[in-house]
């Protein structure tokens, strides 16, 4: 970006920003279907931003921001195929024909039309979340495609070295070219199936933030936000699907609660302990919303069930005063939908408050025995809880000490420390872990 | 379309212990496979049978040994050469293989001219 002109003013650089922000995955989605090649099509787009600089300090920022940046990015996709189409050697990407397009819309040949562009992002969302896609590549690409996020910034964001993130994605879109995955939205027949992938891409994007997997910090907002967009972007595009509004509320309902989940000393503070007060009443509401519009479906998904545990607790005046019983029966249902061994620990936590310690203990100690959750360190943590609430200090110290070993987040690691100090205050000093 | 070949992997001995009967309906199951293959648009190019991996011979720098080159639990004991569309139909192809010892591997078949992905 050597541009001679001078530096853009506030007003255009704000606009540009807000353009990247809001319509980066339009345009790179429709100049893709005219590159046939998404490293084309992304430099094509990137190009396209270059140009608005220029381009909107001069004449002012247009009227339909994403349709002039979509236009001079497809525009310029066309130029290079006349380019190159005898240096062309790559595979292109395979493209679905306009003809089979559920939306209708003209597209193609017709790249200079300024309007009727295709909302071709559906097509980029499960490109980038197929399931033949490792599901740690499927997140990188979708925040690098989709989101428009610069490969060493999602290297950071899941905390692995930047020619390493750049070689996962590099891999993800060879596969996606050579073994013909193809840019297009799944069918009726497919659509839950591959739906469900997408979800849980989004899903695990708004984890990573939700609980940084190493480092000191806790939470990392922007992770978190940009997963709550993609959800709020999905649901826009497939407006009758409700597991799309369930991932929505399930993870407004969470992120507003991140006020509350530090104290001011940046220590990890549990739901039980939570200010309910810090929680984000107007992003529970709207969680809440989403919700309820989820669960009206025959047999809810997964999301919008653990969207209503989240609520559940978001309408609890008090820890003390949530339904437990409702949360119970709610983890059954969600055990019938996705049975597996950590929503069984989670049922089991609950039960402990439903019903007491005791009977969630035995459940909670074949789980922590099940060898698809030794390496998980909150079966151990739970452990340790219900032990420590019937009064079993050693043994809860012990159990604390196996979720401290696996555990890589500073602030739960501290959180652990301070449980097993409480347990038997001599210990913390007498054998320092790490 | 592109060429995919689907590779089948299964455990060796859940054959060897198979009765008649059993490995009539296996056969019965990959002459059915071979007409779903057909009605869903897609076309066999190939394919073939490999005896167990017990009747294999290695050779490894010139020197020859008795055994697979690579010994694993799921075989390598069959494939097939199929033309799909794209990814997604050669999937909804694989996943109808009769395997019922292991599983498949899809993938797709490379043009020599253009080269590996690079």
């Amino acid at each position: 970006m050597t541009s001679a002109a001078s530096p853009p003013s506030g007003g255009v650089a704000d606009a540009l920003a807000d353009a990247h922000r809001r319509e980066w995955a339009f345009v790179l989605a429709a100049t893709v279907r005219v590159a046939g090649d998404l490293d084309v099509a992304e430099e094509c787009a990137q190009e396209a931003y270059v140009d608005a600089m220029t381009a909107w300090t001069r004449s002012g920022v247009p009227e339909r921001p994403g349709a002039w940046l979509t236009t001079t990015a497809r525009r310029r996709a066309v130029d290079r195929l006349r380019r190159e189409v005898a240096l062309r050697r790559k595979l292109p990407l395979l493209v679905e024909p306009v003809e089979a397009d559920a939306s209708g819309s003209p597209s193609g040949s017709d790249a200079d039309d300024d309007e009727a562009v295709p909302d071709d992002r559906l097509r980029l969302i499960f490109t980038c979340c197929h399931r033949a896609l490792d599901p740690a590549a499927r997140v990188a690409l979708t925040l690098r495609l989709v989101c428009g996020v610069a490969t060493p910034d999602v290297a950071r964001a899941f905390l692995v070295p930047e020619p390493t993130m750049a070689a996962r994605i590099t891999r993800a879109k060879k596969k996606i070219t050579q073994a013909r995955i193809p840019y297009r939205t799944p069918t009726a027949a497919e659509l839950p199936e591959r739906l469900d992938s997408v979800l849980a891409a989004v899903h695990l994007l708004f984890s990573t933030g939700h609980t940084a997997p190493t480092g000191e910090q806790l939470v990392r907002d922007d992770l978190c936000e940009r997963a709550i967009d993609l959800a709020r972007t999905l649901v826009q595009l497939l407006p009758v699907e409700r597991e799309t509004r369930g991932l929505l509320g399930l993870l407004l309902l969470t992120h507003a609660r991140r006020a509350a989940r530090l104290d001011a000393q940046g220590r990890l503070v549990l739901l039980e302990h939570q200010d309910r007060q810090q929680w984000d009443h107007v992003m529970i509401v709207e969680g809440l919303r989403w919700t309820v519009e989820s669960l009206q479906a025959p047999r809810p998904g997964r999301f919008a069930l653990q969207a209503a545990i989240a609520g559940a607790h978001a309408v609890a005046p008090t820890f003390a005063a949530t339904d437990w019983a409702r949360v119970v029966h709610l983890y059954d249902l969600l055990l019938a939908v996705e049975p597996s061994p950590v929503v069984e620990l989670n049922r089991a936590a609950a039960l402990a408050f439903a019903e007491g310690p005791a009977a969630a203990l035995g459940i909670v100690e074949r789980l922590a025995d099940d060898a698809r959750l030794r390496s998980y360190p909150y079966v151990h943590a739970v452990r340790a809880d219900l032990l420590r609430r019937l009064g079993r200090g050693g043994e809860a110290s012990a159990a604390y000490r196996a979720a401290l070993d696996l555990t890589a987040n500073g602030a739960e690691r501290d959180f652990l420390r301070r449980r097993i100090s409480d347990l038997d205050p001599g210990a913390a000093t007498r054998e320092p872990n790490r | 379309m592109t060429q995919y070949m689907i590779s089948i992997y299964e455990r060796e001995a859940d054959y060897a212990t198979l009765t008649p009967e059993a490995w009539g309906s296996v056969v019965d199951a990959h002459g059915a496979f071979a007409k779903a293959i057909a009605d869903l648009g897609g076309t066999v190019t190939g394919g073939g049978v490999l005896q167990p991996t017990t009747t294999a011979t290695s050779i490894r720098g010139g020197e020859v040994t008795d055994g697979p080159f690579v010994e694993t639990k799921e075989a390598f004991g069959g494939f097939y050469l199929v033309e799909a569309r794209d990814l997604d139909h050669a999937l909804e192809i694989a996943k109808l293989t009769p395997a019922p010892f292991g599983g498949v591997e899809v993938r797709p078949l490379m043009d020599v001219n253009a080269g590996p992905a690079r």
